[in-house]
Protein backbone atom coordinates (compact mmCIF):
# COMPACT_ATOMS: atom_id res chain seq x y z
CA UNK A 1 0.00 0.00 0.00
CA UNK A 2 1.26 3.53 -0.57
CA UNK A 3 -0.11 6.74 0.94
CA UNK A 4 0.16 10.00 -0.90
CA UNK A 5 3.23 9.25 -2.51
CA UNK A 6 4.79 7.48 0.61
CA UNK A 7 5.42 3.98 1.10
CA UNK A 8 3.68 3.97 4.43
CA UNK A 9 3.04 0.02 4.24
CA UNK A 10 5.54 -1.97 3.15
CA UNK A 11 3.84 -5.38 1.71
CA UNK A 12 1.94 -5.92 5.79
CA UNK A 13 -0.64 -9.12 5.14
CA UNK A 14 -3.11 -10.28 7.94
CA UNK A 15 -6.28 -11.30 8.34
CA UNK A 16 -9.41 -11.15 10.60
CA UNK A 17 -11.85 -14.07 10.97
CA UNK A 18 -15.31 -13.69 11.75
CA UNK A 19 -16.15 -13.49 15.57
CA UNK A 20 -12.36 -12.83 16.57
CA UNK A 21 -10.91 -9.63 18.52
CA UNK A 22 -7.61 -8.77 16.56
CA UNK A 23 -5.46 -6.52 17.34
CA UNK A 24 -2.61 -4.18 15.33
CA UNK A 25 -0.54 -2.92 17.88
CA UNK A 26 2.93 -0.65 17.48
CA UNK A 27 4.62 2.77 18.18
CA UNK A 28 3.59 5.80 16.77
CA UNK A 29 3.95 6.18 13.01
CA UNK A 30 3.59 2.38 12.47
CA UNK A 31 1.40 2.45 9.99
CA UNK A 32 -1.81 0.99 11.77
CA UNK A 33 -3.69 4.15 11.52
CA UNK A 34 -3.07 4.03 7.36
CA UNK A 35 -4.18 0.04 7.79
CA UNK A 36 -7.23 1.21 8.94
CA UNK A 37 -7.69 4.36 6.56
CA UNK A 38 -7.25 1.87 3.91
CA UNK A 39 -9.99 -0.40 4.55
CA UNK A 40 -12.35 2.12 5.00
CA UNK A 41 -11.85 3.59 1.67
CA UNK A 42 -10.69 6.71 2.55
CA UNK A 43 -6.69 6.38 1.79
CA UNK A 44 -6.54 4.84 -1.68
CA UNK A 45 -3.72 2.52 -2.16
CA UNK A 46 -2.07 1.64 -5.46
CA UNK A 47 -0.58 -1.79 -4.77
CA UNK A 48 -2.06 -4.87 -2.44
CA UNK A 49 -5.49 -6.00 -2.36
CA UNK A 50 -8.46 -5.73 0.78
CA UNK A 51 -10.85 -8.56 0.42
CA UNK A 52 -14.17 -8.74 2.90
CA UNK A 53 -16.72 -11.56 3.10
CA UNK A 54 -15.09 -12.71 -0.36
CA UNK A 55 -15.50 -9.40 -2.02
CA UNK A 56 -12.47 -7.00 -3.09
CA UNK A 57 -12.64 -3.78 -1.84
CA UNK A 58 -9.77 -2.03 -3.98
CA UNK A 59 -10.87 1.44 -5.30
CA UNK A 60 -14.45 1.16 -3.60
CA UNK A 61 -15.54 4.60 -2.08
CA UNK A 62 -16.21 4.41 1.74
CA UNK A 63 -19.97 4.66 1.29
CA UNK A 64 -20.26 1.30 -0.28
CA UNK A 65 -17.34 -0.08 1.92
CA UNK A 66 -19.96 0.90 5.18
CA UNK A 67 -22.82 -0.80 3.21
CA UNK A 68 -21.32 -4.22 3.09
CA UNK A 69 -20.16 -3.94 6.75
CA UNK A 70 -17.26 -2.25 7.86
CA UNK A 71 -17.30 0.57 10.31
CA UNK A 72 -14.71 2.72 12.03
CA UNK A 73 -14.31 4.08 15.14
CA UNK A 74 -11.61 7.14 14.27
CA UNK A 75 -8.30 8.31 16.00
CA UNK A 76 -9.03 11.03 18.31
CA UNK A 77 -12.91 10.10 17.91
CA UNK A 78 -13.95 12.55 15.74
CA UNK A 79 -18.01 13.30 16.76
CA UNK A 80 -19.44 15.64 15.22
CA UNK A 81 -18.98 18.51 17.70
CA UNK A 82 -21.63 20.68 16.11
CA UNK A 83 -24.26 18.75 15.91
CA UNK A 84 -26.72 16.58 18.43
CA UNK A 85 -25.58 13.32 20.20
CA UNK A 86 -28.83 11.85 18.25
CA UNK A 87 -27.92 13.15 15.24
CA UNK A 88 -24.42 11.83 15.65
CA UNK A 89 -25.77 8.34 16.02
CA UNK A 90 -27.93 9.21 12.89
CA UNK A 91 -25.37 10.20 10.65
CA UNK A 92 -23.92 6.73 12.11
CA UNK A 93 -26.42 5.10 10.23
CA UNK A 94 -26.51 7.27 6.95
CA UNK A 95 -26.57 4.34 4.60
CA UNK A 96 -29.40 2.72 6.32
CA UNK A 97 -33.01 2.57 4.68
CA UNK A 98 -34.69 0.68 7.30
CA UNK A 99 -35.74 2.18 10.92
CA UNK A 100 -33.49 2.89 12.99
CA UNK A 101 -34.99 3.36 16.03
CA UNK A 102 -34.43 -0.43 17.40
CA UNK A 103 -30.37 0.39 17.03
CA UNK A 104 -30.24 3.82 18.91
CA UNK A 105 -31.99 1.75 21.83
CA UNK A 106 -29.46 -0.80 22.09
CA UNK A 107 -26.62 1.91 21.60
CA UNK A 108 -28.10 4.09 24.69
CA UNK A 109 -28.43 -0.08 26.16
CA UNK A 110 -24.48 -0.20 25.90
CA UNK A 111 -24.16 3.73 27.00
CA UNK A 112 -26.47 4.79 29.07
CA UNK A 113 -24.97 7.80 29.57
CA UNK A 114 -25.44 8.97 25.89
CA UNK A 115 -29.80 8.71 26.17
CA UNK A 116 -29.61 11.48 29.18
CA UNK A 117 -27.23 13.65 26.82
CA UNK A 118 -28.82 12.71 23.56
CA UNK A 119 -29.97 16.15 23.15
CA UNK A 120 -26.82 17.84 23.88
CA UNK A 121 -24.31 18.95 21.17
CA UNK A 122 -21.39 16.19 21.37
CA UNK A 123 -19.28 19.00 21.29
CA UNK A 124 -19.97 19.35 25.34
CA UNK A 125 -19.55 15.87 26.12
CA UNK A 126 -16.66 15.05 28.13
CA UNK A 127 -13.75 13.37 25.91
CA UNK A 128 -15.28 9.26 27.28
CA UNK A 129 -18.25 10.62 26.77
CA UNK A 130 -17.47 11.49 23.25
CA UNK A 131 -15.42 8.25 22.86
CA UNK A 132 -18.49 6.12 23.74
CA UNK A 133 -20.37 8.24 21.21
CA UNK A 134 -17.95 7.26 18.85
CA UNK A 135 -18.45 3.99 19.53
CA UNK A 136 -22.39 4.16 19.66
CA UNK A 137 -21.93 6.01 16.30
CA UNK A 138 -19.86 2.68 14.47
CA UNK A 139 -22.59 0.54 15.89
CA UNK A 140 -25.16 2.08 14.18
CA UNK A 141 -24.69 0.96 10.50
CA UNK A 142 -24.94 -2.74 12.17
CA UNK A 143 -21.45 -3.01 10.75
CA UNK A 144 -20.01 -6.91 10.88
CA UNK A 145 -16.20 -5.70 11.35
CA UNK A 146 -15.51 -3.31 13.24
CA UNK A 147 -12.49 -1.07 12.99
CA UNK A 148 -11.45 0.69 15.92
CA UNK A 149 -8.64 3.40 16.11
CA UNK A 150 -6.88 3.62 19.64
CA UNK A 151 -10.00 3.71 21.85
CA UNK A 152 -8.24 4.40 24.94
CA UNK A 153 -6.14 7.59 23.45
CA UNK A 154 -6.49 10.26 25.74
CA UNK A 155 -8.60 8.40 28.22
CA UNK A 156 -8.18 8.26 32.36
CA UNK A 157 -6.99 4.38 33.32
CA UNK A 158 -10.61 3.74 34.90
CA UNK A 159 -12.52 4.35 31.60
CA UNK A 160 -9.70 2.77 29.56
CA UNK A 161 -10.81 -0.53 31.49
CA UNK A 162 -14.53 0.58 30.93
CA UNK A 163 -13.79 0.96 27.27
CA UNK A 164 -11.92 -2.44 26.62
CA UNK A 165 -14.61 -4.28 28.81
CA UNK A 166 -17.59 -2.73 26.18
CA UNK A 167 -15.32 -3.77 23.23
CA UNK A 168 -15.30 -7.54 24.04
CA UNK A 169 -18.81 -7.26 25.18
CA UNK A 170 -19.65 -5.95 21.80
CA UNK A 171 -17.25 -8.83 20.63
CA UNK A 172 -19.62 -11.24 22.57
CA UNK A 173 -22.63 -10.42 20.31
CA UNK A 174 -21.06 -11.16 17.07
CA UNK A 175 -19.34 -7.92 16.05
CA UNK A 176 -15.44 -8.93 14.58
CA UNK A 177 -13.53 -6.66 15.60
CA UNK A 178 -10.04 -5.02 13.94
CA UNK A 179 -8.39 -2.46 16.89
CA UNK A 180 -5.72 -0.81 16.71
CA UNK A 181 -3.80 0.47 19.82
CA UNK A 182 -0.58 1.47 21.29
CA UNK A 183 -2.11 0.57 24.91
CA UNK A 184 -0.39 -2.89 23.70
CA UNK A 185 -1.22 -4.64 27.53
CA UNK A 186 -4.87 -3.82 27.21
CA UNK A 187 -5.33 -4.48 23.38
CA UNK A 188 -3.43 -8.48 24.20
CA UNK A 189 -5.12 -8.57 26.61
CA UNK A 190 -8.60 -8.31 25.13
CA UNK A 191 -7.57 -9.56 21.47
CA UNK A 192 -7.17 -13.38 20.30
CA UNK A 193 -4.74 -12.59 17.99
CA UNK A 194 -2.36 -9.71 17.42
CA UNK A 195 0.05 -8.09 14.66
CA UNK A 196 3.06 -6.13 15.70
CA UNK A 197 3.46 -3.32 12.90
CA UNK A 198 7.09 -1.42 12.91
CA UNK A 199 7.88 1.49 10.50
CA UNK A 200 5.21 -0.34 8.23
CA UNK A 201 6.00 -3.65 8.45
CA UNK A 202 4.71 -6.66 10.53
CA UNK A 203 7.24 -8.51 12.85
CA UNK A 204 5.31 -10.58 14.62
CA UNK A 205 2.32 -11.68 14.75
CA UNK A 206 0.41 -14.36 17.09
CA UNK A 207 -2.00 -15.65 19.75
CA UNK A 208 -2.36 -12.42 22.09
CA UNK A 209 -1.41 -14.52 25.06
CA UNK A 210 1.73 -15.94 23.43
CA UNK A 211 3.02 -12.47 22.67
CA UNK A 212 2.02 -11.18 26.08
CA UNK A 213 5.27 -13.56 26.93
CA UNK A 214 7.14 -12.99 24.26
CA UNK A 215 10.62 -11.57 26.22
CA UNK A 216 11.07 -8.46 23.47
CA UNK A 217 7.22 -7.60 23.33
CA UNK A 218 7.93 -6.99 26.91
CA UNK A 219 10.30 -4.87 26.90
CA UNK A 220 9.34 -3.26 23.69
CA UNK A 221 5.90 -2.63 24.08
CA UNK A 222 4.73 -3.58 27.64
CA UNK A 223 7.65 -1.58 29.63
CA UNK A 224 8.62 -4.86 31.22
CA UNK A 225 11.66 -6.88 31.77
CA UNK B 1 -37.87 66.00 19.58
CA UNK B 2 -41.26 67.39 17.59
CA UNK B 3 -39.13 66.95 14.22
CA UNK B 4 -37.99 63.70 15.17
CA UNK B 5 -41.36 61.97 15.21
CA UNK B 6 -42.43 63.77 12.32
CA UNK B 7 -38.93 63.38 9.95
CA UNK B 8 -36.58 61.67 11.25
CA UNK B 9 -39.03 58.63 12.80
CA UNK B 10 -39.95 58.00 9.42
CA UNK B 11 -37.79 58.29 6.88
CA UNK B 12 -36.03 55.59 9.23
CA UNK B 13 -38.79 53.26 9.20
CA UNK B 14 -39.43 53.79 4.86
CA UNK B 15 -35.79 53.23 4.62
CA UNK B 16 -35.50 50.22 7.16
CA UNK B 17 -38.00 48.53 4.88
CA UNK B 18 -36.37 50.04 1.32
CA UNK B 19 -33.33 48.48 3.08
CA UNK B 20 -35.06 44.97 4.48
CA UNK B 21 -35.75 44.72 0.73
CA UNK B 22 -32.62 44.62 -1.35
CA UNK B 23 -30.90 43.03 2.18
CA UNK B 24 -32.98 39.78 1.54
CA UNK B 25 -32.63 39.69 -1.61
CA UNK B 26 -28.28 40.02 -0.72
CA UNK B 27 -29.12 37.50 1.96
CA UNK B 28 -30.75 34.66 -0.99
CA UNK B 29 -27.45 34.99 -2.79
CA UNK B 30 -24.95 35.13 0.40
CA UNK B 31 -26.50 31.68 1.85
CA UNK B 32 -25.30 29.86 -1.31
CA UNK B 33 -21.87 31.62 -0.67
CA UNK B 34 -21.68 30.25 2.63
CA UNK B 35 -22.89 27.01 2.50
CA UNK B 36 -20.50 25.86 -0.22
CA UNK B 37 -17.34 27.85 1.54
CA UNK B 38 -18.98 26.09 4.66
CA UNK B 39 -18.58 22.35 2.70
CA UNK B 40 -15.77 22.90 0.57
CA UNK B 41 -14.44 25.52 1.77
CA UNK B 42 -14.63 27.29 -1.77
CA UNK B 43 -15.53 30.86 -2.66
CA UNK B 44 -17.74 29.97 -5.46
CA UNK B 45 -17.02 33.25 -7.70
CA UNK B 46 -20.03 32.10 -10.53
CA UNK B 47 -22.20 31.90 -7.48
CA UNK B 48 -23.04 35.54 -8.91
CA UNK B 49 -23.86 34.10 -12.71
CA UNK B 50 -26.00 31.57 -11.41
CA UNK B 51 -28.18 34.39 -9.86
CA UNK B 52 -27.50 36.27 -13.15
CA UNK B 53 -28.88 33.37 -15.43
CA UNK B 54 -31.88 33.25 -13.27
CA UNK B 55 -32.64 36.58 -13.78
CA UNK B 56 -32.38 35.97 -17.48
CA UNK B 57 -34.36 32.70 -16.88
CA UNK B 58 -37.01 34.45 -15.45
CA UNK B 59 -37.20 37.31 -18.01
CA UNK B 60 -37.73 34.90 -20.74
CA UNK B 61 -40.63 33.00 -19.11
CA UNK B 62 -42.46 36.82 -18.07
CA UNK B 63 -41.98 38.28 -21.46
CA UNK B 64 -42.05 35.06 -23.93
CA UNK B 65 -44.31 32.75 -22.49
CA UNK B 66 -46.00 34.97 -20.48
CA UNK B 67 -46.35 32.77 -17.25
CA UNK B 68 -46.87 34.44 -13.98
CA UNK B 69 -44.09 35.81 -12.08
CA UNK B 70 -44.06 32.59 -9.44
CA UNK B 71 -44.32 30.04 -12.12
CA UNK B 72 -40.60 32.03 -13.71
CA UNK B 73 -39.26 31.70 -10.38
CA UNK B 74 -39.58 28.13 -10.31
CA UNK B 75 -38.63 27.86 -13.71
CA UNK B 76 -35.42 29.74 -13.05
CA UNK B 77 -34.83 27.68 -10.35
CA UNK B 78 -35.38 24.39 -12.52
CA UNK B 79 -32.99 25.76 -14.86
CA UNK B 80 -30.69 26.83 -12.25
CA UNK B 81 -30.13 23.73 -10.20
CA UNK B 82 -29.00 21.40 -12.35
CA UNK B 83 -26.85 24.36 -14.21
CA UNK B 84 -25.52 24.98 -10.40
CA UNK B 85 -24.44 20.98 -10.17
CA UNK B 86 -23.37 20.96 -13.86
CA UNK B 87 -20.48 23.36 -12.51
CA UNK B 88 -19.33 22.20 -9.72
CA UNK B 89 -19.00 18.42 -11.47
CA UNK B 90 -17.15 19.58 -14.73
CA UNK B 91 -15.18 22.77 -13.10
CA UNK B 92 -14.64 22.16 -9.14
CA UNK B 93 -14.52 18.23 -8.58
CA UNK B 94 -11.78 17.36 -10.67
CA UNK B 95 -9.70 19.56 -8.42
CA UNK B 96 -10.92 18.22 -5.09
CA UNK B 97 -7.87 17.20 -3.97
CA UNK B 98 -5.54 19.93 -5.34
CA UNK B 99 -4.02 23.21 -3.96
CA UNK B 100 -7.26 25.58 -2.63
CA UNK B 101 -6.32 27.74 -5.15
CA UNK B 102 -6.81 25.73 -8.55
CA UNK B 103 -10.61 25.76 -7.91
CA UNK B 104 -10.74 28.92 -7.15
CA UNK B 105 -9.29 30.37 -10.09
CA UNK B 106 -11.41 27.42 -11.86
CA UNK B 107 -14.73 29.37 -10.34
CA UNK B 108 -13.50 32.69 -11.62
CA UNK B 109 -12.94 31.46 -14.96
CA UNK B 110 -16.47 29.70 -15.52
CA UNK B 111 -17.75 33.01 -14.28
CA UNK B 112 -16.13 34.93 -16.81
CA UNK B 113 -17.38 32.33 -19.10
CA UNK B 114 -21.12 32.32 -18.05
CA UNK B 115 -20.71 36.33 -18.04
CA UNK B 116 -19.39 36.36 -21.65
CA UNK B 117 -21.84 34.08 -22.96
CA UNK B 118 -24.74 35.91 -21.68
CA UNK B 119 -23.40 38.56 -22.87
CA UNK B 120 -23.29 37.09 -26.72
CA UNK B 121 -26.74 35.55 -26.53
CA UNK B 122 -28.84 38.94 -24.76
CA UNK B 123 -26.22 41.92 -25.87
CA UNK B 124 -24.47 44.03 -23.40
CA UNK B 125 -27.32 46.39 -22.80
CA UNK B 126 -29.68 46.53 -20.26
CA UNK B 127 -33.22 44.43 -20.36
CA UNK B 128 -36.29 45.63 -18.68
CA UNK B 129 -38.04 43.82 -17.10
CA UNK B 130 -41.95 43.81 -17.77
CA UNK B 131 -44.26 45.14 -14.83
CA UNK B 132 -45.30 41.52 -13.76
CA UNK B 133 -47.20 42.82 -10.61
CA UNK B 134 -49.59 45.13 -10.11
CA UNK B 135 -47.58 48.72 -8.72
CA UNK B 136 -49.97 48.71 -5.74
CA UNK B 137 -48.91 51.28 -3.13
CA UNK B 138 -49.44 50.57 0.41
CA UNK B 139 -49.25 53.46 2.86
CA UNK B 140 -49.29 52.68 6.37
CA UNK B 141 -49.13 55.85 8.69
CA UNK B 142 -45.71 57.65 7.56
CA UNK B 143 -44.47 54.80 5.29
CA UNK B 144 -45.76 53.37 2.26
CA UNK B 145 -44.18 50.37 0.50
CA UNK B 146 -45.63 48.32 -2.67
CA UNK B 147 -46.51 44.81 -3.43
CA UNK B 148 -43.33 43.78 -4.83
CA UNK B 149 -41.26 44.60 -1.96
CA UNK B 150 -43.95 42.72 0.46
CA UNK B 151 -43.80 39.74 -2.47
CA UNK B 152 -39.63 39.80 -1.79
CA UNK B 153 -40.41 39.52 1.72
CA UNK B 154 -42.74 37.09 2.24
CA UNK B 155 -40.71 34.67 -0.54
CA UNK B 156 -37.67 35.50 0.71
CA UNK B 157 -38.71 34.78 4.09
CA UNK B 158 -40.66 31.67 3.24
CA UNK B 159 -37.21 30.33 1.02
CA UNK B 160 -35.29 31.11 4.38
CA UNK B 161 -37.19 29.14 6.76
CA UNK B 162 -37.49 26.70 4.27
CA UNK B 163 -33.74 26.13 3.95
CA UNK B 164 -33.58 26.19 7.98
CA UNK B 165 -35.91 23.10 7.99
CA UNK B 166 -33.74 21.47 5.33
CA UNK B 167 -30.60 21.71 7.28
CA UNK B 168 -32.06 21.34 10.93
CA UNK B 169 -34.33 18.33 10.36
CA UNK B 170 -33.81 16.26 7.22
CA UNK B 171 -31.35 13.75 6.64
CA UNK B 172 -29.69 15.91 3.69
CA UNK B 173 -29.64 18.66 6.23
CA UNK B 174 -27.84 16.54 8.93
CA UNK B 175 -25.02 15.31 6.83
CA UNK B 176 -24.61 18.40 5.38
CA UNK B 177 -23.66 20.06 8.34
CA UNK B 178 -21.39 16.36 9.42
CA UNK B 179 -19.55 17.23 5.55
CA UNK B 180 -19.00 21.11 6.63
CA UNK B 181 -17.78 19.98 10.12
CA UNK B 182 -15.82 17.33 9.23
CA UNK B 183 -15.30 15.85 5.38
CA UNK B 184 -13.07 13.05 6.29
CA UNK B 185 -15.11 11.55 8.94
CA UNK B 186 -18.41 12.32 7.42
CA UNK B 187 -17.08 10.15 4.30
CA UNK B 188 -15.94 7.69 6.76
CA UNK B 189 -19.55 7.24 8.36
CA UNK B 190 -20.48 6.28 4.78
CA UNK B 191 -22.15 9.75 3.94
CA UNK B 192 -21.62 9.97 0.20
CA UNK B 193 -19.93 13.65 0.25
CA UNK B 194 -20.08 13.99 -3.31
CA UNK B 195 -23.76 13.93 -3.30
CA UNK B 196 -23.74 16.37 -0.24
CA UNK B 197 -21.36 18.78 -2.33
CA UNK B 198 -24.01 18.65 -4.99
CA UNK B 199 -27.19 18.85 -2.95
CA UNK B 200 -25.33 22.11 -1.61
CA UNK B 201 -24.58 23.71 -5.00
CA UNK B 202 -28.06 22.72 -5.82
CA UNK B 203 -29.99 24.49 -2.68
CA UNK B 204 -27.55 27.67 -3.47
CA UNK B 205 -28.29 28.32 -7.12
CA UNK B 206 -32.14 27.42 -6.02
CA UNK B 207 -32.29 30.15 -3.55
CA UNK B 208 -30.45 32.57 -6.27
CA UNK B 209 -31.99 32.17 -9.13
CA UNK B 210 -35.64 33.08 -6.73
CA UNK B 211 -33.37 36.06 -5.55
CA UNK B 212 -32.41 36.96 -9.69
CA UNK B 213 -36.33 36.84 -10.82
CA UNK B 214 -37.11 38.92 -7.47
CA UNK B 215 -34.50 41.27 -8.00
CA UNK B 216 -35.52 41.92 -11.90
CA UNK B 217 -38.73 42.33 -10.72
CA UNK B 218 -38.05 44.67 -7.93
CA UNK B 219 -35.15 47.15 -10.30
CA UNK B 220 -36.82 46.53 -13.90
CA UNK B 221 -33.95 45.91 -15.08
CA UNK B 222 -31.44 43.02 -15.51
CA UNK B 223 -27.87 42.48 -17.73
CA UNK B 224 -25.44 40.02 -18.22
CA UNK B 225 -22.70 41.64 -15.65
CA UNK B 226 -25.35 42.07 -13.22
CA UNK B 227 -24.07 38.93 -11.43
CA UNK B 228 -20.48 41.16 -10.51
CA UNK B 229 -21.62 43.74 -7.82
CA UNK B 230 -24.41 41.69 -6.75
CA UNK B 231 -22.23 39.18 -6.64
CA UNK B 232 -19.27 40.34 -4.44
CA UNK B 233 -21.57 42.50 -2.09
CA UNK B 234 -23.32 39.28 -1.27
CA UNK B 235 -20.30 37.65 -0.41
CA UNK B 236 -19.17 40.66 1.62
CA UNK B 237 -22.54 39.74 3.52
CA UNK B 238 -21.40 36.41 4.07
CA UNK B 239 -17.85 36.94 5.31
CA UNK B 240 -19.74 40.09 7.49
CA UNK B 241 -21.79 37.66 9.10
CA UNK B 242 -18.99 34.65 9.27
CA UNK B 243 -18.60 32.55 6.20
CA UNK B 244 -19.84 28.90 6.92
CA UNK B 245 -22.98 30.42 8.86
CA UNK B 246 -26.28 29.99 7.65
CA UNK B 247 -28.02 32.66 10.36
CA UNK B 248 -24.75 34.98 9.49
CA UNK B 249 -25.44 34.88 5.70
CA UNK B 250 -29.47 36.13 6.51
CA UNK B 251 -28.34 38.27 8.83
CA UNK B 252 -24.76 39.64 7.02
CA UNK B 253 -27.47 40.28 4.00
CA UNK B 254 -29.59 42.20 5.88
CA UNK B 255 -27.27 44.30 7.55
CA UNK B 256 -26.21 45.39 4.51
CA UNK B 257 -29.18 45.96 2.51
CA UNK B 258 -30.56 48.53 5.25
CA UNK B 259 -26.76 50.14 5.16
CA UNK B 260 -26.43 50.69 1.96
CA UNK B 261 -30.07 51.92 1.47
CA UNK B 262 -29.61 54.22 4.68
CA UNK B 263 -26.29 55.48 3.37
CA UNK B 264 -27.97 56.33 -0.28
CA UNK B 265 -30.80 58.38 1.83
CA UNK B 266 -28.23 60.38 3.67
CA UNK B 267 -26.77 61.57 0.59
CA UNK B 268 -24.15 58.77 0.07
CA UNK B 269 -25.32 57.80 -2.82
CA UNK B 270 -22.39 57.62 -5.54
CA UNK B 271 -20.81 55.91 -2.77
CA UNK B 272 -23.43 53.11 -2.77
CA UNK B 273 -20.99 49.82 -3.88
CA UNK B 274 -18.14 51.76 -1.09
CA UNK B 275 -20.75 51.32 2.05
CA UNK B 276 -21.15 47.44 1.16
CA UNK B 277 -17.10 47.05 1.67
CA UNK B 278 -16.26 50.28 3.85
CA UNK B 279 -18.50 48.11 6.57
CA UNK B 280 -16.90 44.76 5.30
CA UNK B 281 -13.22 46.46 6.71
CA UNK B 282 -14.76 47.60 9.57
CA UNK B 283 -16.62 44.83 11.12
CA UNK B 284 -13.72 42.36 10.33
CA UNK B 285 -10.88 44.78 12.11
CA UNK B 286 -13.05 44.17 15.38
CA UNK B 287 -14.29 41.08 14.51
CA UNK B 288 -11.92 38.95 12.14
CA UNK B 289 -14.25 36.08 12.04
CA UNK B 290 -17.75 38.11 11.12
CA UNK B 291 -20.86 38.95 12.95
CA UNK B 292 -21.61 34.89 13.88
CA UNK B 293 -18.10 33.37 12.52
CA UNK B 294 -16.47 30.29 14.99
CA UNK B 295 -13.46 30.60 16.22
CA UNK B 296 -11.10 29.49 13.66
CA UNK B 297 -10.32 25.85 14.31
CA UNK B 298 -7.16 24.62 12.93
CA UNK B 299 -7.44 20.94 12.35
CA UNK B 300 -5.16 18.28 12.71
Amino acid sequence: MAYGGIKALRGISFTVNQGEVVALIGANGAGKSTTLRSLSGVVKYQEGSVSFDGKSLNKMPPYKIVELGISQVPEGRRVFTRLSVLENLEMGAYTRKDNIKDTIEEVFQWFPRLRERKGQLAGTLSGGEQQMLAIGRALMSRPKLLLMDEPSMGLAPKLVSEIFSIVTSINRTGTTILLVEQNAKMALSVSARAYVLETGEIVHSGNSSALKDNPMIRKAYLGLH
Amino acid sequence: MFTFLSEVLPTFLQQLINGLTLGTTYALIALGYTMVYGIIQLINFAHGEVYMIGAFVGLIMVSVYEVNFFMAMLVAMAVCVPLAMLIERIAYRPLRSSTRLAPLISALGVSIFLQTLMTLIAGPNPKGFPQVIEDTIYIVGPVQFSLVQVIILVLAGLLMVLLHYIVKYTKMGKAMRATSEDYETANLMGINVNRIISFTFAMGAALASAGGVLVGMYFNSIHPLMGVSVGLKSFCAAVLGGIGSIPGAMLGGIFLGVAEVTGVSVGLGSYRDAIAFGLLILVLLFKPTGLLGKPIQRKV
